[in-house]
């Protein structure tokens, strides 16, 4: 078994005020130490609520997720989490967000300013350590969730749209940011996006799923060399191939509802 | 951070108008020092009263002392609780409710039969009139912490509760908690008067304007009074808001201003 993480039969079911939402149905997945995979699908597929179920912060109505041989049973720092936008602490200045993790744990003051320093470095931030949140940028306040994620040093990072607010600029100087990031880091990545753009040129391995209720239609491979070119022809094929999965799952959905 | 300008006296010109009004209309068209006595009078009257005025501040802020400090500590912990558990908040709200429109005033012979004539009778009906202020403007806090913030605190390593307590949902509504003790300030300082008038107590700034009016009618010493207690007042709150909100909420100024 060299999977870093197992994901067996997931099926998640939501009680809502009008009945049952089957939100999962039956996923199964796995995923290589120091892979990046993105999750890919249609508004409302369970992507989000996989990720969530990952980190901890939902339980599976049935089905397994396991991380290095362990099951997964409610959050912790073992698995980092980026949300998509607003998950800064607005009281505490860049540092102090990042060092949280670290304090939680019990960490030294001293100890957790040098591995803060390191991440803050690593995101680009540098000098920006005693700014408050309101004083970001959107872009900036994404890099310094990146850095709070990376600094308990997660076995896995979880990135739930973590670029989806901010600018389409912004996105694609932070998708560089985060591939040399996952480089030098060699972490294993699970992003969920739903941006087709975004899955070729970030991943190594994109899980496309259906409609609700979500399941796994294919996993694509891409091969393509890095560091690779946004214009490129294989990027624009399987950019297609894609963007054909998710139109049929799509129309799938319209007919259901 | 509003910076000293150009309108930084601005005040200056209407206060003065309306003193010399005050000085004219009492002495040339009223011209009874019974119905209104002349502002030189008054302070003519605080000046007389220079040696008691003294014991009397501290005698009342002795009151609000203790009355706002038992408040603030009945108050904070039980908003905690209302605030993070809906069915704590269901269980006491009903009782709250019961109490809170009862009028401050309407405790003075309870606290004249439980606590005599001693600091307490007049502490006891502060706390009541700043506690619920304190409570419901702080209960609104922890009930809104966002949600993301919680997840992230728990993706982060918080897992117990006492730990998100501590780490997010007590900053987070540190402002609100202070907005609560501001306003429960106010209508505690209304009560100082009103709870030593009415005989639970012999001394203290509302004590003896009373007195000033019911054995002698001097009315220019009952305006002083007044006019002390406007002025401790001003200074409670200019203090509390330097040394708390402006200090404490740095984070928020993104937020407000």
């Amino acid at each position: 078994m060299n999977h870093k993480l197992e994901i067996r039969n997931l099926t998640k079911t939501f009680n809502t005020e009008e009945g049952e939402l089957k939100a999962l149905d039956n996923v199964s997945i796995e995923v290589k130490p120091a892979e990046f995979l993105c999750i890919i699908g249609p508004s409302g597929c369970g992507k989000t609520t996989l990720l969530r179920m990952i980190a901890g912060l939902e339980h599976p109505s049935s089905g397994k997720i396991i991380l290095d041989g362990k099951e997964v049973k409610g959050p912790s720092p073992d698995r980092g989490m980026v949300f998509q936008e607003f998950s800064l602490f607005p009281w505490r200045t860049v540092i102090k967000n990042v060092t949280f993790g670290l304090e939680i744990q019990g960490i030294g003051r001293d100890e957790r300013y040098r591995i803060a320093e390191k991440y803050i470095e690593l995101v680009g931030l540098k000098g920006f350590e005693n700014r408050y949140p309101y004083e970001l940028s959107g872009g900036m306040k994404q890099r310094v969730a990146i850095a709070r994620a990376l600094a308990t040093d997660p076995a896995i990072l979880l990135m739930d749209e973590p670029f989806g607010s901010v600018d389409a600029q912004t996105r694609n100087a932070l998708q560089e940011e985060l591939l040399e990031i996952w480089k030098r880091t060699k972490k294993t990545i699970l992003f969920v996006t739903h941006s087709v753009d975004e899955a070729v040129y970030l991943a190594d391995r994109v899980a496309v799923m259906s409609a609700r209720p979500g399941s796994l239609v294919k996993c694509l491979d891409i091969d393509i060399p890095r560091p690779r070119k946004r214009t490129s022809v294989e990027a624009n094929m399987f950019r297609e191939q894609l963007l054909m999965l998710l139109s049929i799952e799509r129309s799938k959905a319209s007919i259901s509802v | 951070m509003k910076l000293p300008g150009k309108d930084m006296w601005l005040w200056s010109v209407p206060l003065a108008i309306a003193l010399l009004l005050w000085e004219f209309i009492a002495g040339y068209v009223v011209r009874d020092p019974l119905l209104l006595p002349r502002f030189s009078a008054v302070i003519f009257s605080i000046y007389a009263l220079r040696g008691v005025l003294i014991s009397d501040i501290l005698v009342s802020l002795l009151h609000f002392g203790i009355g706002l400090g038992l408040a603030f500590a009945a108050a904070l912990p039980l908003a905690i609780a209302m605030g993070w558990s809906r069915s704590i908040f269901k269980a006491i709200d009903p009782i709250i409710e019961v109490l809170r429109p009862i009028p401050p005033l309407a405790w003075i012979p309870i606290a004249m039969v439980w606590f005599h004539l001693t600091h307490y009778a007049a502490g006891f009906i502060i706390f009541i009139g700043a506690f619920f202020p304190i409570l419901l403007d702080s209960y609104t806090g922890f009930r809104d912490v966002p949600r993301v913030l919680v997840e992230t605190g728990k993706v982060l390593g918080c897992i117990r509760d006492r730990k998100l307590i501590k780490y997010v949902a007590f900053p987070y509504a540190l402002p609100f908690v202070a907005t609560g003790t501001r306003v429960g300030m106010g209508v505690g300082w209304m009560c100082v008067v009103a709870a030593e008038m009415f005989g639970v107590s012999d001394s203290g700034l509302g004590y003896r304007l009373f007195q000033k009016f019911y054995f002698l009618h001097q009315m220019d010493y009952v305006v002083a009074y007044m006019l002390v207690l406007g002025l401790v007042a001003l200074c409670l709150d200019r203090l509390f808001r330097h040394f708390v909100e402006d200090r404490l909420f740095k984070w928020k100024r993104g937020i407000v201003k």
